[in-house]
């Protein structure tokens, strides 16, 4: 059982929580992920580790009440406790100096990008965030991507709030105004990363996405995760969650 | 003292007179729609009566046919004298899990295959007993703890909750060491929980047994993922050995076309949602693990071991039309016990035999519609001494399904040696220990199960338990022990 230190909503129906976790945060690096249940007939979700501290023993998800589980999770307080908390799971990112760096989060995959933006600031890029939402309200953790970008980017569909349109509209004007970019982050949902990897492809510049399969396990035991990469079956949970865009199948990944 | 008044002793003649009693089931149609277990078990009348069969050999085989080695003559002796809580006793001194053991060994292969009435007559049936006597212990009197020894101080990590990990835990918590179990799911017991279904292994037995273990003074960690929660290396700073059971649990693919589609299943999914996540009652009693509705489909589970027969069992009973088995080789091959593949066949599973699919079909949505199914003919043997099958060209059949489950076997996960690259594993990514001591290249480390051998049976993992834990205690008690690896 681990208790939750903090929770609160940072936008609509998303929440953000600070979970007791000491051993998952001591060995947690950015880019992994943990499994939880909320209670004993639960079942087991993969959540993004948003932030830690190895000191205060602590790690941060951001949970969106999508589903069942994720509403059910969205009612819980700061003193309530994670029935299963197990982690931190899949491989850590590649992290290093690439250069310019950008990192592309498309709705709550801004919380996953925005641990990731953050190693790759300290690893010495610069880095430049793109941060999407449906609209103003959706765009979420723009303070805490501020603190750890050289430029911040936020966009919105409707545009309600900074840039009107999609997240690879401003990363297509980025690359048509020929500013130099050595690499991309983008994770957000399947048709959006797919977006980016065809956009990114024919200038050859290295692009990662995150993948959110279904998960069961989350430790490689069922293969529920499965997705086609350059041709070969991987488990995103163990072989993932970070892939070369240019290299997944995403018309798999929609479907499934 | 007996809870039941002792049966006669019968002359040997006689006893080789008394058929084996067969033990009572639920109706095929009756259970082919629960979840209940198929065998209800002996009553004490048919346990005295079976007991009464057993020639009592002074040097007795089927002690030696058992991989753990349970002293067989001396608990049935117990039973026929009524007294069925030194019965369980005795059982518990060899076996962790003598329920489950009872349940799901393959006796045939085993302690009863080598009974000496197997030769002329049945075989006395020690499985059935095994389980009559802990299943009694543990309705009528709970389960007891066995003796301890003095405690030694000495701490062991046991990675993985599954059967190699329980048995040696078991040995080792008597042997008077501090144990702890470090498990990467929720909940203990490893393909006893998510794997062997309900209705042949009910997991409040399994739940029960671990809480033996328990009592008995053994640690148990959930939710632990050794190698990602913590290192190995960094968990022997604290542990003075380990044990490595984490089992073969990374399902194989066939990597044919298709097999993304959705409706296409390994059997580790499909049984872990079933069995440890409860799918089967989905939307009731708070579940929240969903599956597939598989009313009215059809239901393909290719493979031919007993995870194959759970599967398609399983897809009967919820709801499937259709629950067939796709099998490369013939029945005589198939590794599946014959009692599951006998069941398989009373439920109503279809058995297509010498077919193997090349290719899954779905529709615009992604969605499985149909698999292609080549057919095969069995030619010279293989390595592993069964005939090896072969393709017949141009028999290919077009079959309308809706859910595939792939159950073609197991390898390791790559987890432990990724993050520990001292334990030398093979091409297979098995860890190679030292067969008589289970001793892995990384001192103080141990390993057994399926982890060393691939996929094999509940007992044989248990076994390779013993024997580690074993040697675990020459390691941590014998200051003269010298770590040679080869």
């Amino acid at each position: 059982m681990n208790k939750i230190i903090e929770a609160r909503f940072i936008g609509p129906s998303v929440k953000y929580f600070k979970i007791e976790a000491p051993k998952i945060a001591e060995k947690r690096k950015a880019g992994q992920f943990i499994m939880l249940r909320v209670h004993e007939h639960g079942e087991r979700i993969p959540l993004t580790i948003a932030d830690s501290n190895a000191q205060e023993g602590w790690i941060a998800i951001i949970a969106q009440g999508i589903g069942k589980t994720t509403k059910m999770l969205n009612m819980m307080e700061a003193g309530d406790y994670i029935r299963d908390l197990v982690g931190p799971l899949g491989k850590p990112s590649h992290i290093e100096n690439f250069g310019t760096a950008v990192s592309i989060g498309g709705g709550v995959g801004t919380a996953i990008a925005y641990p990731i933006a953050k190693a790759l600031k300290e690893a010495g890029n610069h880095v430049i965030s793109i941060i999407g939402g449906r609209s103003k309200e959706f765009v979420i953790l723009e303070d805490e991507i501020k603190a750890t970008s050289d430029e911040v980017y936020p966009t919105t569909d409707d545009g309600s709030y900074g840039f009107h349109g999609f997240v690879t509209d401003k990363l297509k004007e980025l690359i048509v105004s020929g500013r130099k970019i050595d690499f991309v982050l983008a994770i957000g949902p399947v048709p959006m990363m797919a977006a980016i990897a065809e956009l990114t492809k024919p200038y050859g510049i290295h692009t990662v996405v995150s993948l959110n399969s279904i998960m069961i396990d989350g430790t490689g035991m069922c293969g529920g995760c499965r997705a086609i990469v350059e041709g070969e079956t991987v488990f995103v949970c163990v072989d993932g969650p970070e892939f070369d865009a240019h290299k997944v199948n995403f018309k798999v990944l929609r479907n499934r | 003292m007996a809870a039941y008044p002792p049966v006669d002793v019968l002359k040997p003649k006689e006893r080789t007179q008394v058929q084996r009693h067969k033990i009572p089931e639920q109706d095929p149609n009756v259970r082919n729609k629960n979840f209940k277990e198929v065998n209800l078990g002996y009553t004490i009348e048919m346990a005295q009566a079976e007991a009464q069969r057993c020639l009592m050999c002074a040097n007795p085989p089927c002690v030696v046919g058992c991989p753990v080695s349970v002293q067989i003559p001396r608990f049935i002796e117990q039973i026929r004298l009524g007294d069925i809580a030194e019965a369980a006793r005795i059982l518990k001194i060899d076996n962790a899990l003598p329920a489950v053991c009872g349940r799901v060994c393959p006796q045939e292969e085993q302690c009863e295959i080598v009974c000496v009435l197997t030769k002329k007559f049945t075989p006395v049936a020690i499985g059935n007993l095994e389980r009559y006597a802990s299943d009694w212990e543990r309705e009528n009197i709970g389960i007891q703890v066995p003796e301890i020894k003095t405690k030694t101080g000495k701490k062991v990590a046991v990675i993985g909750g599954g059967p190699a990990g329980l048995s040696c835990a078991g040995d080792l918590i008597q042997m008077g060491h501090d144990v702890t179990v470090f498990e990467a799911l929720h909940e203990i017991g490893g393909v006893l929980v998510y794997g062997i279904p309900e209705f042949r292994l009910p997991k409040e037995i399994v739940k029960a047994e671990v809480e033996g273990l328990r009592q008995a003074g053994v640690k148990f960690e959930t939710n632990y993922v050794v190698g990602l929660t913590s290192t190995l290396d960094e968990m022997l700073n604290d542990f003075d050995a380990a044990f490595l059971g984490v089992g073969a649990g990374l399902p194989y693919f066939m990597n044919i076309p298709g097999e993304e589609l959705i409706g296409v299943y390994s059997a580790n999914e499909y049984l872990t949602r079933v069995n440890l996540m409860k799918a089967y009652q989905f939307g009731a009693d708070d579940n929240d693990t969903p599956m597939l509705d598989l009313k009215g489909k059809t239901v393909a589970v290719i493979g031919g071991g007993n995870t194959a027969m759970d599967g398609v069992r399983t897809s009967l009973r919820l709801g499937a039309k259709r629950g067939m088995i796709i099998y490369r080789r013939s029945e005589s091959e198939m590794p599946a016990r014959i009692e599951e593949i006998h069941h398989a066949k009373e439920e109503g599973v279809e058995f297509m035999l010498l077919a193997s699919p090349t290719e899954y079909r779905g529709d615009e949505r992604g969605w499985l519609r149909s698999m292609l199914v080549q057919k095969m003919e069995l030619g010279e043997p293989d390595a592993s001494g069964r005939r090896r099958p072969v393709a017949i060209p141009g028999a290919i059949e077009e079959i309308p399904i809706d859910v595939a489950v792939v159950a073609i076997g197991n390898g390791s996960n790559p987890i432990i040696s990724r993050t520990t690259p001292e334990i030398r594993v093979n091409k297979w990514g098995n860890i190679q220990v030292e067969k008589e001591t289970m001793k892995t290249s990384k001192v103080g480390v141990f390993a057994g199960g399926d982890i060393v051998t691939g996929g094999a049976t509940v007992i044989l993992a248990m076994g390779a338990g013993r024997t580690a834990a074993a040697n675990i205690n020459e390691y941590l008690t014998n200051p003269d022990y010298q770590w040679n690896f080869e």
